[in-house]
């Protein structure tokens, strides 16, 4: 039994790292609790989005290599975010092209084990309840990278059925991106800000006391909004509600 | 002539901001476009399938365009009809006033076409004496207002009712101040009282084309009015303008392309008319141009294929990108500054007017990949986009800051060691600033962050990679 547990290693992401550590820690949780053996890679910085989105592909090709390499050894790898499982498995293998087979061949064979994390627990594990209660009632906000690019939808929805005490309330244009889109929302401020008052305003008229979503980018935007117009919304990552570990960390902005 | 501010996008974007009345009519984007989109596309179960043809048969065509195209100006001549190439926009604008002079025309009648504006028509009829007048509704209004199209099937989107009315009144001088407004049925009717004499006194009809059928040499125009028939019938000459790229092969391809282009568009299954043109009027025939001329634009296209860019020359314009963009949504179409906005404007523009005036563009997006989600011939909106921006960042058209910031950001991110000391060092400093608050209302560095929204403090107790360590160490 022992042996056949999977090796994951976790991708921490460089906004769970510095922001919420609390996510990564809810992270191994949930994976552990599924029967994987969890590592963390120390040599882990980040995926290289903002170089691969900001047009500078030599630095995004370096980052890549570096991830490649250091996770490339494992079962599967997992991050809690659509948006840098998306970059790895999605759009490392393009990086690379005919003039460095021998990346795009690993590229490619990282990017097929690789997955975010509630998607993962559902689809690859058959988890299909967690034991966790929340009392509150919540909305989710789809992510665009996780939901365009890797098809999390029901995923998420499907686990947090399974939280005792948790009411879900859909929010409207759940699919309508929130406005952060990485150096977007500090490049283009005034569209960004727009994009996320309307976000905020869906996301109040739902009567939610509770926002979830699978990404700290989108999380810190749609927060930082909520707590700008002084909303009584709290902004959790989904899978600190799916693990449990609501106690251990103030809602995103808050402190307590 | 569209005039070309691109380059402000970024002004012009917070001006369309502020602005209520576009607000207002923006507002109608979701009701007007999303759902009948939504309803369209689920009421077909192929319509996946479709897409895949779509693409493929576009792909097909590029990969031959060569020999699609003259296969077609062999058709349309043999139909009696005559092609003119044109590899500038100088050229076709000097071949349709020639066309015009020829036939000697004092006023032409247009019906709606983007490469028209593309291409600056109108003023260059106008400063040649002849008077060119729009008979799409939009555009008819667009006119009266001298205002470019917003949008590439709703060129007047931008506009609210009380706009139409207001240009009316002031322009049809005989309207009765008691006529009443309310209704679209009220401003089709007297835009049609206006237009009615003119078709009948046009003596040229120009169209735009949604495609080229190589098989038949016939062009075939999309409208909902009925304007487009009506403004290629008529008169004794009939120009049809198109771009390279709106040639298929097949009637039947172009069939399955008119398929997606609808539901994609309106959400309509078919358009209200699809009127197809072959060539000129035969004996017998019960109307018809006497002169069939077929103005065949390259203006660009041909470099990009060949390019990361190829693709793009799928398009069939049927907005989706734009109706389902969320920058669009709040901006509108006039905030990117020339003739096609939106996601598919952000790929094109920088190819036909220069990066280096339309970098903002393909920058002004969140990737959230909307567009890419419902393009009916997938293309790659947002891959695209990437491409451009990276052309800018190679002849460092990236802003010095961004680049700064990038360059000392990367530079640790490539050191796992030193990016570790850094942020941990970082993050003590913030949530030693942010602590008791949990979130910081400005902050240096920031303030394109700030100016909106909190900055959420990150978790007190340093960064992930740090308390994982000290757990291991402690044998958790
Ligand atoms: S890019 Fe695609 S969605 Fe946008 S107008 Fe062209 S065909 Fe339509």
């Amino acid at each position: 039994m022992l042996q056949t547990r999977p090796r994951v290693a976790l991708f921490v992401t460089c906004l769970v790292d510095l922001y919420r550590p609390t996510v990564g820690f809810a992270a191994i949780k949930l994976l552990e609790e599924a029967g994987c053996q969890v590592e963390v890679p120390e040599v882990q910085t980040c995926c290289g989005q903002p170089a691969y989105n900001t047009g500078d592909r030599a630095t995004a090709k370096d980052l890549a290599r570096n991830v490649i390499d250091a996770f490339l050894p494992y079962d599967h790898v997992v991050a809690p975010s659509g948006s840098c499982a998306g970059m790895i498995g999605h759009h490392y293998p393009g990086l690379f092209g005919d003039e460095d087979p021998h990346y795009r061949g690993k590229a490619e064979a990282l990017a097929a084990k690789t997955h975010e994390l509630v998607s993962f627990l559902t689809d690859v594990l058959g988890v299909d309840a967690v034991k966790a209660r929340y009392e509150g009632v919540v909305t989710y906000h789809d992510s665009c990278s996780g939901l365009r690019e890797l098809g999390i939808k029901a995923q998420p929805r499907k686990l947090l059925g399974s939280v005792d005490g948790l009411v879900l309330k859909e929010l409207p244009d759940s699919e309508v991106c929130c406005g952060f889109g990485g150096t977007f929302c500090v490049k283009y401020p005034d569209i960004s800000v727009r994009m996320v008052s309307d976000k905020a305003k869906d996301v109040r008229e739902t009567g939610a006391d509770t926002l979830l979503a699978g990404d700290m980018g989108c999380l810190l935007n749609m927060a930082g909004r909520l707590q700008r117009e002084g909303a009584a919304v709290k902004v959790r990552h989904v899978a600190e509600v799916l693990a449990g570990m609501t106690n251990d960390a103030a809602p995103i902005g808050e402190t307590k | 002539m569209v005039h070309l501010t691109s380059p402000a996008f970024k002004e012009n974007a917070t001006r369309a901001l502020a602005d209520p009345g576009l607000q207002k009519a923006l507002a109608r984007t979701k009701p007007q476009f999303h759902g009948k989109r939504a309803k369209a596309v689920a009421g077909l179960p192929e319509f996946e399938q479709l897409r895949e043809i779509g693409k493929n048969i576009k792909n097909h065509t590029l990969a031959n365009l060569d020999f699609y195209l003259e296969r077609y100006a062999a058709k349309v001549e043999e139909a009696g009809g005559k092609v003119h190439w044109c590899s500038t926009a100088d050229e076709a604008r000097a071949a349709v006033l020639r066309i015009c002079r020829d036939a000697g025309a004092k006023t032409v009648t247009k019906g709606k076409s983007m490469i028209s504006e593309e291409l600056g028509i109108n003023d260059h009829l106008e400063s040649h004496g002849i008077t060119p007048v729009e008979t799409d509704l939009g555009e008819y209004i667009l006119q009266l207002r001298k205002e470019p199209p917003s949008h590439i099937i709703g060129p007047a989107f931008h506009l609210n009712r009380e706009d139409w009315e207001e240009s009316f009144r002031e322009s049809h001088t005989d309207l009765d101040p008691k006529r009443v407004f309310t209704e679209r049925r009220d401003i089709l009717t007297e835009a049609r009282t206006k237009l009615r004499s003119r078709f009948l006194a046009a003596d040229v009809g120009i169209t735009g084309a949604n495609f080229l059928i190589a098989e038949t040499g016939s062009s075939v125009i999309v409208t909902n009015e009925g304007n487009g028939d009506l403004t290629q019938t008529l008169p004794k000459v009939h120009i049809a303008l198109a771009s390279i790229e709106k040639v298929v092969p097949t009637l039947e391809d172009a069939t399955s392309l008119l398929r997606l282009l609808a539901r994609s568009a309106t959400g309509q299954d078919f358009s209200v008319y699809t009127t197809f043109s072959t060539g000129v009027r035969r004996q017998g025939d019960l109307d018809g141009p006497e002169e069939y001329h077929v103005v065949l634009i390259d203006n660009g296209r041909s470099n990009m294929i060949g390019t990361e860019f190829q693709e793009m020359l799928r398009c069939i314009r049927c907005a989706a990108c734009m109706n389902h963009c969320p920058v669009y949504g709040v901006t509108g179409g006039h905030a990117y500054g020339w003739v096609y906005p939106g996601p598919m404007g952000s790929v094109l523009t920088p190819t036909l007017v220069g990066v280096d005036k339309a970098g903002h563009l393909p920058n002004a997006s969140t990737f959230c990949g909307r567009c890419e989600s419902v393009c009916p011939v997938k293309i790659p909106l947002p891959k695209l986009m990437r491409h451009w921006r990276e052309r800018e960042f190679e002849r460092h058209l990236t802003p010095g800051t961004v680049r700064t910031n990038l360059g000392l950001w990367a530079w640790f991110a490539k050191r796992p060691a030193m990016y570790r000391a850094a942020t941990r060092l970082g993050i003590g400093a913030l949530s030693l600033l942010g602590k008791g608050k949990g979130k910081f209302g400005w902050m240096p560095l920031a303030e394109g962050w700030t100016r909106g929204r909190d900055l959420p403090a990150p978790e007190p107790g340093g960064t992930f990679m740090a308390r994982y360590a000290k757990t291991r160490r402690n044998g958790r």
